[in-house]
Protein backbone atom coordinates (compact mmCIF):
# COMPACT_ATOMS: atom_id res chain seq x y z
CA UNK A 1 0.00 0.00 0.00
CA UNK A 2 1.64 3.17 -0.83
CA UNK A 3 1.02 6.79 1.44
CA UNK A 4 -1.60 8.18 -1.20
CA UNK A 5 -3.84 4.45 -0.80
CA UNK A 6 -3.58 4.82 3.26
CA UNK A 7 -4.39 8.26 3.52
CA UNK A 8 -7.17 7.79 1.12
CA UNK A 9 -8.29 4.72 3.04
CA UNK A 10 -8.03 6.45 6.43
CA UNK A 11 -10.42 8.83 5.34
CA UNK A 12 -12.82 6.73 4.46
CA UNK A 13 -12.46 4.57 8.06
CA UNK A 14 -12.48 7.87 9.96
CA UNK A 15 -16.03 9.12 7.81
CA UNK A 16 -17.63 6.16 7.83
CA UNK A 17 -17.13 5.78 11.79
CA UNK A 18 -18.53 9.56 12.29
CA UNK A 19 -21.46 9.04 10.76
CA UNK A 20 -23.25 6.30 13.18
CA UNK A 21 -22.06 8.52 15.96
CA UNK A 22 -23.91 11.61 14.55
CA UNK A 23 -26.98 9.06 14.10
CA UNK A 24 -26.79 7.79 17.59
CA UNK A 25 -27.09 11.63 18.57
CA UNK A 26 -30.18 11.46 21.55
CA UNK A 27 -32.98 13.23 22.26
CA UNK A 28 -32.55 16.92 22.34
CA UNK A 29 -35.99 18.76 23.34
CA UNK A 30 -34.11 21.69 22.60
CA UNK A 31 -33.85 21.20 18.86
CA UNK A 32 -37.58 20.98 18.96
CA UNK A 33 -37.69 23.82 20.24
CA UNK A 34 -36.01 26.04 17.69
CA UNK A 35 -37.78 24.28 15.00
CA UNK A 36 -40.82 26.27 15.69
CA UNK A 37 -39.66 28.92 13.11
CA UNK A 38 -40.19 26.41 10.12
CA UNK A 39 -43.25 24.15 10.56
CA UNK A 40 -45.97 23.72 13.14
CA UNK A 41 -46.25 26.01 16.21
CA UNK A 42 -47.25 23.38 18.80
CA UNK A 43 -45.21 20.33 19.25
CA UNK A 44 -47.05 18.36 22.32
CA UNK A 45 -45.01 16.25 25.40
CA UNK A 46 -46.21 15.20 28.35
CA UNK A 47 -44.35 15.42 31.61
CA UNK A 48 -45.02 12.84 34.28
CA UNK A 49 -44.20 12.72 37.90
CA UNK A 50 -43.77 9.50 39.68
CA UNK A 51 -43.67 10.91 42.41
CA UNK A 52 -46.67 12.76 43.19
CA UNK A 53 -48.85 9.30 41.11
CA UNK A 54 -50.76 7.45 44.02
CA UNK A 55 -51.94 4.71 42.18
CA UNK A 56 -55.54 5.78 41.92
CA UNK A 57 -56.12 4.75 38.37
CA UNK A 58 -58.68 7.94 37.62
CA UNK A 59 -56.54 8.54 34.28
CA UNK A 60 -56.98 5.42 32.95
CA UNK A 61 -61.01 5.06 34.25
CA UNK A 62 -61.58 8.72 32.65
CA UNK A 63 -59.15 7.50 29.22
CA UNK A 64 -61.77 4.87 28.45
CA UNK A 65 -64.99 6.38 28.82
CA UNK A 66 -63.73 9.21 26.84
CA UNK A 67 -62.14 7.83 24.24
CA UNK A 68 -64.69 4.93 23.91
CA UNK A 69 -63.04 1.86 24.94
CA UNK A 70 -65.13 -1.22 25.77
CA UNK A 71 -64.94 -0.76 29.54
CA UNK A 72 -64.48 -4.43 30.35
CA UNK A 73 -61.94 -5.16 27.31
CA UNK A 74 -58.75 -6.06 28.24
CA UNK A 75 -57.21 -3.27 26.48
CA UNK A 76 -56.56 0.16 27.64
CA UNK A 77 -54.97 3.08 26.02
CA UNK A 78 -52.66 4.42 29.44
CA UNK A 79 -51.87 1.94 32.26
CA UNK A 80 -50.60 2.69 35.58
CA UNK A 81 -47.49 0.43 36.85
CA UNK A 82 -46.82 -0.60 40.17
CA UNK A 83 -42.71 -1.00 41.23
CA UNK A 84 -41.95 -2.80 44.43
CA UNK A 85 -38.22 -2.95 44.76
CA UNK A 86 -37.05 -5.29 47.64
CA UNK A 87 -33.96 -5.45 49.56
CA UNK A 88 -32.65 -8.33 48.08
CA UNK A 89 -32.62 -6.34 44.62
CA UNK A 90 -35.51 -8.21 43.20
CA UNK A 91 -37.70 -6.25 41.37
CA UNK A 92 -41.87 -6.38 40.73
CA UNK A 93 -44.43 -5.10 38.82
CA UNK A 94 -48.44 -5.27 38.21
CA UNK A 95 -51.20 -3.34 36.40
CA UNK A 96 -54.24 -5.34 37.45
CA UNK A 97 -56.70 -4.32 34.60
CA UNK A 98 -54.52 -1.55 33.76
CA UNK A 99 -54.84 0.33 37.47
CA UNK A 100 -58.52 1.12 35.97
CA UNK A 101 -59.78 0.24 39.35
CA UNK A 102 -56.56 1.72 41.10
CA UNK A 103 -54.38 -0.02 43.81
CA UNK A 104 -56.07 -1.96 46.85
CA UNK A 105 -53.90 -4.06 48.23
CA UNK A 106 -50.05 -4.46 48.76
CA UNK A 107 -49.78 -7.72 47.66
CA UNK A 108 -48.80 -8.30 43.56
CA UNK A 109 -50.82 -9.84 40.45
CA UNK A 110 -48.17 -12.08 39.17
CA UNK A 111 -51.28 -12.35 36.26
CA UNK A 112 -51.99 -16.54 35.60
CA UNK A 113 -49.27 -17.30 38.43
CA UNK A 114 -51.17 -16.09 41.28
CA UNK A 115 -50.38 -13.21 43.87
CA UNK A 116 -46.93 -12.56 45.47
CA UNK A 117 -47.13 -11.12 48.83
CA UNK A 118 -44.43 -8.64 49.99
CA UNK A 119 -43.31 -8.28 53.47
CA UNK A 120 -43.45 -4.51 53.91
CA UNK A 121 -39.94 -4.80 55.82
CA UNK A 122 -38.10 -6.12 52.81
CA UNK A 123 -39.17 -3.33 50.53
CA UNK A 124 -37.11 -0.69 49.42
CA UNK A 125 -38.69 1.25 46.90
CA UNK A 126 -42.48 0.94 45.79
CA UNK A 127 -43.89 3.73 43.62
CA UNK A 128 -46.43 3.90 40.14
CA UNK A 129 -45.50 4.97 36.93
CA UNK A 130 -47.84 6.50 34.71
CA UNK A 131 -47.75 4.89 31.22
CA UNK A 132 -49.04 6.27 27.85
CA UNK A 133 -48.18 6.82 24.11
CA UNK A 134 -44.76 8.62 23.67
CA UNK A 135 -45.67 10.68 20.64
CA UNK A 136 -42.03 9.94 19.36
CA UNK A 137 -40.31 12.29 17.06
CA UNK A 138 -39.37 9.76 15.31
CA UNK A 139 -41.94 6.89 15.60
CA UNK A 140 -41.16 3.20 14.57
CA UNK A 141 -44.68 2.73 14.58
CA UNK A 142 -45.36 5.50 12.08
CA UNK A 143 -42.16 4.15 9.75
CA UNK A 144 -43.86 0.59 9.79
CA UNK A 145 -47.41 0.62 8.20
CA UNK A 146 -47.82 -0.29 4.74
CA UNK A 147 -50.72 1.64 4.06
CA UNK A 148 -50.30 4.85 5.64
CA UNK A 149 -52.67 4.44 8.14
CA UNK A 150 -50.56 5.45 11.07
CA UNK A 151 -49.13 9.07 11.31
CA UNK A 152 -47.65 11.96 13.11
CA UNK A 153 -49.70 15.08 12.33
CA UNK A 154 -47.54 18.73 12.15
CA UNK A 155 -47.98 18.78 16.60
CA UNK A 156 -46.64 15.70 16.63
CA UNK A 157 -49.62 13.19 17.63
CA UNK A 158 -49.66 9.77 16.49
CA UNK A 159 -52.92 8.60 14.80
CA UNK A 160 -54.53 5.57 13.55
CA UNK A 161 -56.84 6.62 10.45
CA UNK A 162 -59.35 3.55 11.22
CA UNK A 163 -60.24 3.72 7.78
CA UNK A 164 -57.14 2.75 6.02
CA UNK A 165 -55.87 0.39 9.02
CA UNK A 166 -55.57 -3.29 7.77
CA UNK A 167 -55.33 -4.70 11.08
CA UNK A 168 -51.56 -6.33 9.83
CA UNK A 169 -50.67 -5.20 13.45
CA UNK A 170 -46.86 -4.51 12.17
CA UNK A 171 -47.28 -1.29 14.18
CA UNK A 172 -47.98 -3.25 17.36
CA UNK A 173 -44.83 -4.91 16.99
CA UNK A 174 -42.83 -2.05 16.29
CA UNK A 175 -43.62 -0.24 19.26
CA UNK A 176 -41.20 -0.55 21.89
CA UNK A 177 -43.10 0.58 25.11
CA UNK A 178 -46.16 -1.88 23.74
CA UNK A 179 -48.56 1.32 23.76
CA UNK A 180 -50.38 -0.33 21.07
CA UNK A 181 -53.64 -2.82 21.24
CA UNK A 182 -55.77 -4.21 18.99
CA UNK A 183 -59.69 -2.63 19.21
CA UNK A 184 -62.06 -5.75 19.63
CA UNK A 185 -64.81 -3.65 17.61
CA UNK A 186 -63.07 -1.43 14.79
CA UNK A 187 -60.71 -4.52 14.81
CA UNK A 188 -58.08 -1.79 13.85
CA UNK A 189 -54.90 -1.31 15.93
CA UNK A 190 -55.81 1.20 18.70
CA UNK A 191 -53.48 3.80 20.51
CA UNK A 192 -53.59 6.95 22.34
CA UNK A 193 -54.84 10.07 20.46
CA UNK A 194 -53.46 12.81 23.09
CA UNK A 195 -56.68 13.33 23.18
CA UNK A 196 -56.81 15.36 19.89
CA UNK A 197 -60.73 16.17 20.28
CA UNK A 198 -59.68 18.11 23.57
CA UNK A 199 -55.87 19.59 22.71
CA UNK A 200 -57.07 20.98 19.79
CA UNK A 201 -59.68 23.04 21.46
CA UNK A 202 -57.85 24.39 24.02
CA UNK A 203 -58.98 21.52 26.67
CA UNK A 204 -56.38 18.94 28.60
CA UNK A 205 -56.35 15.54 27.62
CA UNK A 206 -59.08 13.04 29.93
CA UNK A 207 -56.03 11.38 31.83
CA UNK A 208 -54.49 14.73 33.08
CA UNK A 209 -57.69 16.24 33.82
CA UNK A 210 -58.93 13.60 35.86
CA UNK A 211 -55.84 13.15 37.81
CA UNK A 212 -56.22 14.59 41.48
CA UNK A 213 -52.15 14.93 42.08
CA UNK A 214 -50.85 16.93 39.13
CA UNK A 215 -48.59 14.13 37.92
CA UNK A 216 -49.87 14.25 34.53
CA UNK A 217 -49.31 17.64 32.63
CA UNK A 218 -49.03 18.23 29.05
CA UNK A 219 -47.65 21.47 27.36
CA UNK A 220 -45.81 22.63 24.06
CA UNK A 221 -42.40 22.49 23.56
CA UNK A 222 -42.21 25.43 21.10
CA UNK A 223 -43.88 28.02 23.70
CA UNK A 224 -40.54 28.90 25.74
CA UNK A 225 -43.10 30.21 28.77
CA UNK A 226 -44.93 27.14 28.95
CA UNK A 227 -43.81 25.83 33.01
CA UNK A 228 -44.40 21.87 31.29
CA UNK A 229 -41.42 23.36 28.55
CA UNK A 230 -39.36 25.23 31.13
CA UNK A 231 -39.35 21.81 33.55
CA UNK A 232 -38.57 19.79 30.52
CA UNK A 233 -36.02 21.93 28.86
CA UNK A 234 -33.88 21.80 32.97
CA UNK A 235 -32.46 18.53 31.73
CA UNK A 236 -33.70 16.86 34.74
CA UNK A 237 -35.95 14.30 33.26
CA UNK A 238 -35.97 11.12 32.08
CA UNK A 239 -37.17 9.26 29.08
CA UNK A 240 -38.39 5.41 28.52
CA UNK A 241 -36.20 2.85 26.03
CA UNK A 242 -33.79 5.74 24.86
CA UNK A 243 -31.69 3.02 23.43
CA UNK A 244 -34.58 2.73 20.91
CA UNK A 245 -33.34 6.20 19.64
CA UNK A 246 -37.44 6.97 19.18
CA UNK A 247 -37.14 10.22 20.80
CA UNK A 248 -40.17 9.51 22.95
CA UNK A 249 -41.98 13.11 24.15
CA UNK A 250 -43.37 11.87 27.32
CA UNK A 251 -40.87 13.12 29.52
CA UNK A 252 -40.84 11.86 33.51
CA UNK A 253 -39.53 13.23 36.69
CA UNK A 254 -37.98 10.81 39.02
CA UNK A 255 -37.67 8.39 37.12
CA UNK A 256 -35.97 4.88 38.72
CA UNK A 257 -33.48 2.64 36.71
CA UNK A 258 -35.78 -0.16 37.26
CA UNK A 259 -38.67 1.65 35.07
CA UNK A 260 -38.58 -0.25 31.49
CA UNK B 1 -41.69 -4.25 -36.19
CA UNK B 2 -43.68 -7.40 -36.54
CA UNK B 3 -47.41 -7.42 -35.13
CA UNK B 4 -46.65 -10.21 -32.32
CA UNK B 5 -44.50 -7.98 -30.54
CA UNK B 6 -46.76 -4.97 -30.63
CA UNK B 7 -50.17 -6.94 -29.23
CA UNK B 8 -48.88 -8.23 -25.80
CA UNK B 9 -47.23 -4.53 -25.36
CA UNK B 10 -50.53 -2.79 -26.19
CA UNK B 11 -52.19 -5.18 -23.38
CA UNK B 12 -49.31 -4.36 -20.48
CA UNK B 13 -49.71 -0.89 -21.69
CA UNK B 14 -53.96 -1.36 -21.18
CA UNK B 15 -53.53 -3.01 -18.02
CA UNK B 16 -51.04 -0.21 -16.50
CA UNK B 17 -53.53 2.26 -17.61
CA UNK B 18 -56.46 0.63 -16.11
CA UNK B 19 -54.80 0.26 -12.47
CA UNK B 20 -53.81 3.97 -13.03
CA UNK B 21 -57.46 4.96 -13.48
CA UNK B 22 -58.78 2.38 -10.63
CA UNK B 23 -56.04 3.96 -8.02
CA UNK B 24 -57.76 7.46 -8.91
CA UNK B 25 -60.49 6.62 -7.48
CA UNK B 26 -59.68 4.35 -4.66
CA UNK B 27 -56.82 6.72 -3.01
CA UNK B 28 -58.43 9.42 -1.29
CA UNK B 29 -57.92 13.08 -2.54
CA UNK B 30 -55.91 14.61 0.52
CA UNK B 31 -54.39 11.42 1.00
CA UNK B 32 -49.83 11.93 0.34
CA UNK B 33 -47.50 12.75 2.29
CA UNK B 34 -47.88 15.74 4.98
CA UNK B 35 -46.09 17.96 7.37
CA UNK B 36 -44.07 14.93 8.78
CA UNK B 37 -42.68 13.83 5.31
CA UNK B 38 -42.61 10.28 4.23
CA UNK B 39 -42.04 8.33 6.33
CA UNK B 40 -43.82 9.53 9.16
CA UNK B 41 -46.42 12.15 7.66
CA UNK B 42 -47.97 9.64 5.07
CA UNK B 43 -51.77 9.93 5.50
CA UNK B 44 -55.11 11.69 4.49
CA UNK B 45 -55.67 14.65 5.68
CA UNK B 46 -59.51 14.43 6.46
CA UNK B 47 -58.53 11.79 9.22
CA UNK B 48 -57.45 14.55 11.85
CA UNK B 49 -60.73 16.49 11.30
CA UNK B 50 -62.36 12.89 12.13
CA UNK B 51 -60.27 12.24 15.24
CA UNK B 52 -60.82 16.18 16.72
CA UNK B 53 -64.98 15.44 16.17
CA UNK B 54 -64.74 12.27 18.78
CA UNK B 55 -67.23 13.26 21.03
CA UNK B 56 -66.60 15.28 24.28
CA UNK B 57 -67.53 13.06 27.72
CA UNK B 58 -65.65 14.73 30.59
CA UNK B 59 -65.85 18.87 30.55
CA UNK B 60 -63.64 20.45 32.55
CA UNK B 61 -64.09 22.07 36.44
CA UNK B 62 -64.66 25.50 33.76
CA UNK B 63 -68.08 23.03 32.46
CA UNK B 64 -69.08 22.65 35.87
CA UNK B 65 -68.79 25.85 37.01
CA UNK B 66 -71.11 27.63 34.76
CA UNK B 67 -73.93 26.42 36.71
CA UNK B 68 -72.47 24.93 40.02
CA UNK B 69 -70.59 27.96 40.64
CA UNK B 70 -70.84 28.09 44.46
CA UNK B 71 -69.94 24.34 45.14
CA UNK B 72 -66.81 24.44 42.99
CA UNK B 73 -65.87 27.47 45.08
CA UNK B 74 -66.51 26.08 48.61
CA UNK B 75 -64.96 22.08 47.39
CA UNK B 76 -61.82 23.23 46.08
CA UNK B 77 -61.01 24.45 49.62
CA UNK B 78 -61.60 20.98 50.76
CA UNK B 79 -58.63 18.20 51.08
CA UNK B 80 -60.72 16.36 48.12
CA UNK B 81 -60.60 20.14 46.12
CA UNK B 82 -58.24 18.85 43.67
CA UNK B 83 -60.34 15.69 42.76
CA UNK B 84 -61.87 16.89 39.68
CA UNK B 85 -65.76 16.34 39.90
CA UNK B 86 -66.50 14.30 36.79
CA UNK B 87 -64.00 11.32 38.90
CA UNK B 88 -66.94 10.70 41.38
CA UNK B 89 -70.24 12.59 39.34
CA UNK B 90 -69.59 11.63 35.25
CA UNK B 91 -68.58 11.88 33.17
CA UNK B 92 -71.01 14.74 33.00
CA UNK B 93 -71.16 16.37 29.52
CA UNK B 94 -74.59 17.48 28.19
CA UNK B 95 -76.31 15.86 31.32
CA UNK B 96 -78.19 19.18 31.61
CA UNK B 97 -80.13 17.42 28.56
CA UNK B 98 -80.58 13.86 29.44
CA UNK B 99 -79.91 14.37 33.88
CA UNK B 100 -80.36 10.40 34.26
CA UNK B 101 -77.18 9.60 32.41
CA UNK B 102 -74.90 11.26 34.94
CA UNK B 103 -74.09 8.91 37.64
CA UNK B 104 -72.59 9.51 41.28
CA UNK B 105 -69.93 7.22 42.22
CA UNK B 106 -70.33 6.77 46.13
CA UNK B 107 -69.30 2.83 46.26
CA UNK B 108 -66.64 1.86 48.22
CA UNK B 109 -64.62 0.89 45.65
CA UNK B 110 -63.84 4.60 44.73
CA UNK B 111 -62.74 5.61 47.67
CA UNK B 112 -60.04 2.70 48.41
CA UNK B 113 -58.83 3.40 45.17
CA UNK B 114 -56.89 6.20 47.60
CA UNK B 115 -57.77 5.54 50.58
CA UNK B 116 -56.47 2.03 50.74
CA UNK B 117 -53.18 1.76 53.16
CA UNK B 118 -50.23 0.49 50.85
CA UNK B 119 -46.60 -0.03 51.06
CA UNK B 120 -45.52 2.32 49.01
CA UNK B 121 -42.56 4.66 50.57
CA UNK B 122 -41.73 6.82 47.55
CA UNK B 123 -44.81 7.90 46.04
CA UNK B 124 -47.63 10.59 47.05
CA UNK B 125 -49.73 7.33 48.20
CA UNK B 126 -47.86 7.50 51.13
CA UNK B 127 -48.81 10.88 52.30
CA UNK B 128 -52.58 9.85 52.28
CA UNK B 129 -54.91 8.63 54.84
CA UNK B 130 -55.24 5.10 54.75
CA UNK B 131 -57.53 1.96 56.36
CA UNK B 132 -57.23 -1.52 55.51
CA UNK B 133 -60.06 -2.45 53.92
CA UNK B 134 -60.67 -5.81 55.31
CA UNK B 135 -61.25 -4.57 58.87
CA UNK B 136 -62.29 -1.18 58.59
CA UNK B 137 -65.83 -1.25 59.03
CA UNK B 138 -66.00 -3.94 55.66
CA UNK B 139 -70.09 -3.60 55.87
CA UNK B 140 -70.92 -0.02 55.50
CA UNK B 141 -70.25 2.40 52.83
CA UNK B 142 -67.84 5.03 53.77
CA UNK B 143 -70.50 7.56 53.00
CA UNK B 144 -71.93 6.57 56.22
CA UNK B 145 -69.25 7.99 58.79
CA UNK B 146 -67.54 10.69 56.07
CA UNK B 147 -68.78 13.13 53.57
CA UNK B 148 -66.97 13.52 50.58
CA UNK B 149 -67.16 16.74 50.23
CA UNK B 150 -65.89 17.55 53.87
CA UNK B 151 -63.47 14.70 54.29
CA UNK B 152 -63.29 14.44 58.10
CA UNK B 153 -65.40 11.78 59.89
CA UNK B 154 -68.87 12.99 61.10
CA UNK B 155 -68.47 12.31 64.89
CA UNK B 156 -65.41 14.62 65.09
CA UNK B 157 -67.84 17.22 63.42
Amino acid sequence: MNRRDFLKNSITVIAGLSVPLAALELINPRKLLADKVEGSKIRWAVLVDTQACAGCGFCVKACKTESEIPYEANITRTWVERYVITRQGRTYVDSPKGGRDGFTSDRIDLGGEGFQNIEPNDIEKAFFVPKLCNHCESPACAQVCPVGATYQTGDGVVLVDRKRCIGCGYCIMACPYGVRSFHPVHKTAEKCTLCYHRITKGMKTACVDACPFGARRIGNLRNPDDPVTKTIMSGRVGILKEQYGTKPQVYYLALSREVK
Amino acid sequence: MKSHVWRPLYIALSVIVLILIARSFLVPEDFGVHERGYMYGLHRKGNENEWQAVTLKYGMVQYCKECHADKVEGLGRSPHGPISCENCHGPAMNHPDNPSTLTIDKSRELCLRCHAALTTPHSRRSAIAGIHPATHHPEIECIMCHDPHTPIPRIQL
